[in-house]
């Protein structure tokens, strides 16, 4: 187990490594630089900024000198695109905004999905087997950038406790969180169902009911354990999505999160910020990754042995 | 098929293809999904060069009109027409879907053909890249991507325009959707590559490519003309698949400003449109929301369908 769970960290440590390094060497090679857009600047005022974000180095000693400060001291630069701010201030700042709209997306996705799939599944071929799933294929093909504005102006506007954007009460997490969960829910149903129909219909399960065990006993102690194995796989790529999700419901509601600050960073092709916030996602996604492992090994005794 | 052809055949064998079209008839949905797709498709490109009205025409006084006999769907913040508006934008989106599709089975077959059939050291060498590029975020990297290759196709963009004289609306419009549609490829193709390996590498040990080995055919005559025409169900139900979210991930970009810009229009940029004229007119999110959602939904079903009628093994129940 040590053994895998090292082995499963240096190869999510060589991909981040590889993506960061794509970052640095994208943005560079995109023409301009970060203080182009400025109103015309004094060229002895340019020289002072390029001097003071390190530009006049090479890029190969930018890049190792960006590297070793990152991995000694923590720290990720300056960004340029917003003067004077370091890119630590604006991850840590950023990041518990995200981070709670990002569980409470994952919270819904769960809640919703896991009991609907569930349910339609008991009711295989049955009207409320069909219509969860109906209900379920909505919820993939109708995006977050549909379902965002229309909660903006169906319920935001009726429900006097809930705005339609911002993030100052708690709230407003409510209707992002709704937006960014509920694609997810769907898969996380149809996943569900997908699995309980296929542990349902074994031997084991037959046993269980021939020795007299009661119903909800079985569904929930025998048949959802296993049932369950392809949902939490999905749970690696479901944090993708919602990460990669936040830069569309972020831009909606107007939070303030690690997804609003992505794209900016892109636009205004920030040297610093890029990389700092594509070193964390990476970080981040290999330990969602790195958990979704350990528990699918803790759920799954087969897996365990091998 | 090579049967010897006796005179008359006693009992018309069906091939696996009129078979799996019997069973994707039974299924309704997926023939919904069919059709839909199909009048999508002929709305989009055929019947749009029917329609008189311009898309681009500006009507200063005459915005947010309702539905009308010469507006079927009303006009925009502009006075432009929406319905033409959603047709050009359905064309930019398909085409974008359609074109990295094709792109990235071109790329899965190819290289997961070659890691299936050489196997060894190489073939793991291979996936392990796979592995590692499947393991990035697949949105950031296809932004960081297309806005790399941008720049180099913008260059052949304006060569292209001052050099050869080719027509500069022209060009334009296809500068900006090329490294869309490249990006998107450039990551896109590596579950298509894991699919095909896998089916090769089952393959390639099969009766069938023994015999052809033993002809002394070359590798590459037993790979694409033996060994793929066999895997063609798979891939033809991971590309119908494969559609529907190149034209989410196209919306998603567009959506967020990274993707389709003007004067070119996609469904994404037009829901984008219509989010931010929320207040004052919500048919310019709805239709074109209706319209996008819809043709996903059909792509989805058809592609289940299709899974459950050429991979009979899959298939539930």
């Amino acid at each position: 187990m040590l053994r895998f769970i090292f082995s499963r960290f240096l190869q999510t440590a060589l991909v981040v490594f590889c993506l960061v390094s794509f970052t640095h060497v994208t943005i560079r090679m995109i023409p301009g630089n970060p203080f182009a857009d400025e109103k015309a600047m004094q060229p002895h005022l340019r020289e002072r900024v390029a001097e003071a974000f390190g530009l006049n180095e090479s890029f190969g000693n930018q890049f190792v000198s960006w590297w070793s400060n990152v991995l000694t001291k923590g720290d990720f630069g300056l960004s340029t695109s917003l003067f004077g701010r370091s890119v630590n201030e604006i991850l840590t700042s950023a990041f518990p905004v995200s981070l709670t709209l990002g569980l409470g997306a994952m919270f819904i996705a769960l809640m919703v999905g896991i009991p609907s799939g569930v349910i339609a599944s008991l009711r295989h071929n049955g009207w409320i087997d069909y219509g969860s799933m109906i209900l379920a294929m909505v919820g993939i093909c109708i995006p977050a950038f549909v379902l965002g504005p229309l909660f903006q102006l169906w319920i935001a506007r009726n429900v006097s406790w809930l705005s339609s954007a911002g993030w100052e009460r708690p709230a407003d997490i409510l209707l992002p969180a709704l937006t960014l969960g509920l694609a997810v829910a769907a898969y996380v149903a149809r996943l569900t169902r997908g699995g309980m129909l296929e542990v349902l219909s074994q031997d084991y399960i037959r046993t269980a009911r021939a020795k007299g065990v009661p119903g909800h006993t079985i569904i929930l102690r025998h048949a959802l354990r296993p049932a369950l194995l392809p949902v939490v796989t999905y749970l690696g790529p479901a944090f993708a999505a919602v990460i990669t999700g936040s830069f569309v419901v972020e831009t909606i509601f107007q939070i303030p999160g690690l997804g609003q600050h992505f794209v900016t960073a892109v636009t205004s092709k920030d040297y610093f910020l890029l990389p700092g916030l594509v070193l964390f996602y990476g970080c981040l996604m290999g330990i969602a990754n790195l958990i979704v492992d350990i528990v699918l090994t803790i759920l799954n005794p087969r897996l365990r042995e091998a | 098929m090579s049967e010897n052809e006796i005179e008359e055949p006693l009992e018309k064998g069906t091939s696996l293809w009129k078979d799996a079209w019997l069973r994707l008839r039974k299924n309704k949905m997926a023939m919904i999904g069919l059709w839909v797709v199909i009048f999508i498709f002929l709305t989009c490109f055929v019947f749009r060069w029917f329609l008189p009205q311009d898309p681009n025409a500006v009507a200063l006084g005459n915005e947010f009109a309702p539905p009308s006999a010469q507006h079927w769907l009303g006009t925009d913040q502009l006075g432009r027409d929406m319905l033409t508006r959603i047709l050009d934008g359905g064309q930019i989106s398909l085409l974008v879907a359609i074109a990295a599709t094709c792109l990235t089975v071109s790329i899965g077959i190819i290289y997961g053909g070659i890691s299936g059939y050489v196997g060894g050291r190489a073939d793991g060498v291979m996936m392990r890249i796979v592995d590692g590029l499947l393991a990035m975020p697949f949105l950031i990297v296809v932004i960081l991507f297309r806005e790399l290759i941008e720049v180099r196709v913008d260059l052949i963009g304006k060569f292209l325009t001052s050099e050869w004289g080719w027509d500069k609306d022209f060009v334009r419009r296809f500068s900006n959707i090329i490294p869309l549609l490249l990006a998107i490829a450039a990551f896109g193709w590596l579950t298509m590559s894991r699919i095909v390996r896998t089916q090769t590498a089952a393959l390639k040990s099969g009766e069938f490519a023994e015999a052809a080995r033993s002809l002394g055919l070359s590798h590459f005559r037993i790979l694409f003309r033996h060994i793929l025409p066999n895997m063609l169900g798979p891939v033809i139900i991971y590309a119908t698949l494969t559609i529907p979210s190149f034209i989410l991930y196209e919306a998603t970009l567009s959506f967020i400003g990274l993707g389709v810009e003007p004067p070119n229009s996609s469904w994404g940029v037009l829901i984008k449109e219509g989010a931010n004229y929320l207040e004052s007119n919500v048919s310019m999110l709805i239709f074109p929301a209706v319209v996008f959602s819809v043709t996903l939904f059909a792509f989805n079903f058809l592609g289940d369908g299709l899974r459950d009628a050429l991979d009979p093994k899959a298939a539930k129940d």
